[in-house]
């Protein structure tokens, strides 16, 4: 059976990478934002996940408006990283895990989750910039990784509550599935940030630190919180939060099960125009 | 029964919903069509006549050539979707995002530093926060932009 070992939770602001692969990581505005994932990346050689189901948000990239899937499943072998108008980022294809995907797929629409099933895509840094901060440089990625995408661009999204159950069809599609894998679920984007219009630049630490606090000791509770409280004290794109509770759905302790441990967490600003919150908590064996 | 829109009592923000979307399908479209690098050399070469093959409003073209982005967003535009122009024309998020304020860049750059934006008063209209429209725009970029006019 496939399991959930730990759940994984960070910001996927595009000037990360951006820093990265220009190679500013130790230019003092970039310097403490790295600092907080080093213990991650030394935590990722030691946890040695089989899979990735990695929850983002495309940003414009595979998909434009002529469709807006709400919940979307990458079933491909690969994925190409995207140019999003700047050129590619110089960073390793990603492997997909067709196989398990796709029971994903069947378990969780059969859950009466509708999800769309991708074929084939380019995955923005929605999903490539997570995979950098938690592995660094390497040439190939680590594993391979299931690219699932939410829509957070165009409004509604899907409610917090809904993506909460949605973690726990996610992790009863995984008590299904035969192989014995070591799945880490990984939900990315937020905290607190607006791209757009004269509020742009907001940003709301203490409710932040919150949010935090909620999504690791009460997590109904932080799916309780409704859209306009995300948009009033987040801003319009820290919204993306809501992607966190798929991941954090997906815990043990959210089906009866223990607690799960905090292994690290890390809050910073900025990052460009962002907050970048991180966390992992393991679930114990 | 009309959309229910309680995010419209924000200040500074206008929310990507259907009927934006719907307003600004073209636009948006056209910007998508900016992620192909060959795209992006045609609009560069010529951006009118690359425009005018899109069945955008005359006000959404104009918004584009200006590049202001409040424009753009008020005529249907979406941030992630403008990104694309930002990008073929070399700019950072940071240096978008800033352009909506009226501050410079620099300005825009230390706020973000000193912890960004603070919610307070900025959370209702009618607040007295700087994103309020009776305080905006903010900074000097806009000062700058009227003397040369």
């Amino acid at each position: 059976m496939a399991y959930v070992s730990a759940s994984v939770y960070t910001s996927h602001v595009p000037a990360i990478g951006a820093a990265l692969d220009q190679g500013k990581t130790q230019e003092p505005y970039w310097q403490p934002l790295f600092a907080g994932y080093e213990f991650s990346k030394q935590w990722m050689q030691e946890a040695k996940p089989d899979v990735i189901i990695l929850v983002y948000n495309d940003h414009a990239t595979a998909f434009s408006l002529q469709m807006i899937p709400t919940f979307a499943i990458g079933t491909a072998a690969e994925f190409r990283p995207a140019d999003e108008g700047w050129g590619p980022r110089p960073v390793p294809m990603v492997q997909g895990h067709p196989e398990l995907a796709s029971h994903i797929a069947q378990s969780v629409i059969l859950q009466d989750f509708d999800l769309t099933i991708v074929n084939e895509m380019d995955v923005d840094h929605g999903l490539t910039v997570p995979l950098s901060l938690m592995c660094g440089q390497p040439t190939a990625w680590p594993c391979p990784v299931i690219p699932f995408a939410v829509n957070v661009v165009q409004y509604p999204v899907p409610r917090g509550q809904r993506c909460f159950q949605l973690g726990q069809a996610i992790r009863r599609a995984l008590d299904e599935y035969d192989e014995d894998l070591n799945v880490q679920i990984w939900g990315t984007g937020g905290m607190t940030h607006q791209l757009q219009g004269p509020r742009a630049g907001l940003i709301n630490k203490q409710w932040d630190s919150k949010f935090l606090d909620k999504l690791i000791d009460d997590p109904e509770a932080a799916a309780a919180i409704p859209h306009i409280e995300y948009v009033r004290e987040a801003g319009s794109e820290g919204i993306e939060l809501v992607m966190w509770l798929i991941a954090r759905g997906a815990m043990s302790d959210v089906a009866g099960g223990s607690k799960p441990t905090v292994r690290h967490r890390f809050y910073h600003v900025p990052a460009s125009n962002t907050a970048v919150g991180h966390l992992i908590l393991e679930n114990g064996h | 029964m009309a959309l229910d829109k309680p995010y419209l009592d924000i200040p500074g923000t206008i929310i990507f919903d259907a009927e934006q979307s719907r307003k600004g399908y073209h636009l948006n479209q056209f910007c998508m069509s900016l992620i192909k690098a060959a795209n992006r050399e045609r609009f560069k070469a010529d951006e009118r006549a690359y425009l005018d093959e899109w069945p955008m409003t005359e006000e959404q073209k104009q918004a584009v050539l200006a590049r202001d982005l409040n424009w753009c967003i008020r005529t249907g535009g979406n941030i992630y979707f403008l990104a694309k122009i930002g990008a073929t024309d070399g700019k950072s998020f940071q240096q978008m995002a800033g352009s909506m304020t009226g501050m410079t860049e620099e300005e825009y750059r230390e706020m973000m530093i000193k912890g960004g934006r603070s919610p307070e008063g900025n959370r209702y209209l009618g607040e007295d926060g700087d994103a309020q429209a009776h305080r905006q725009p903010q900074g000097n970029s806009h000062h700058a932009q009227a003397k040369e006019m």
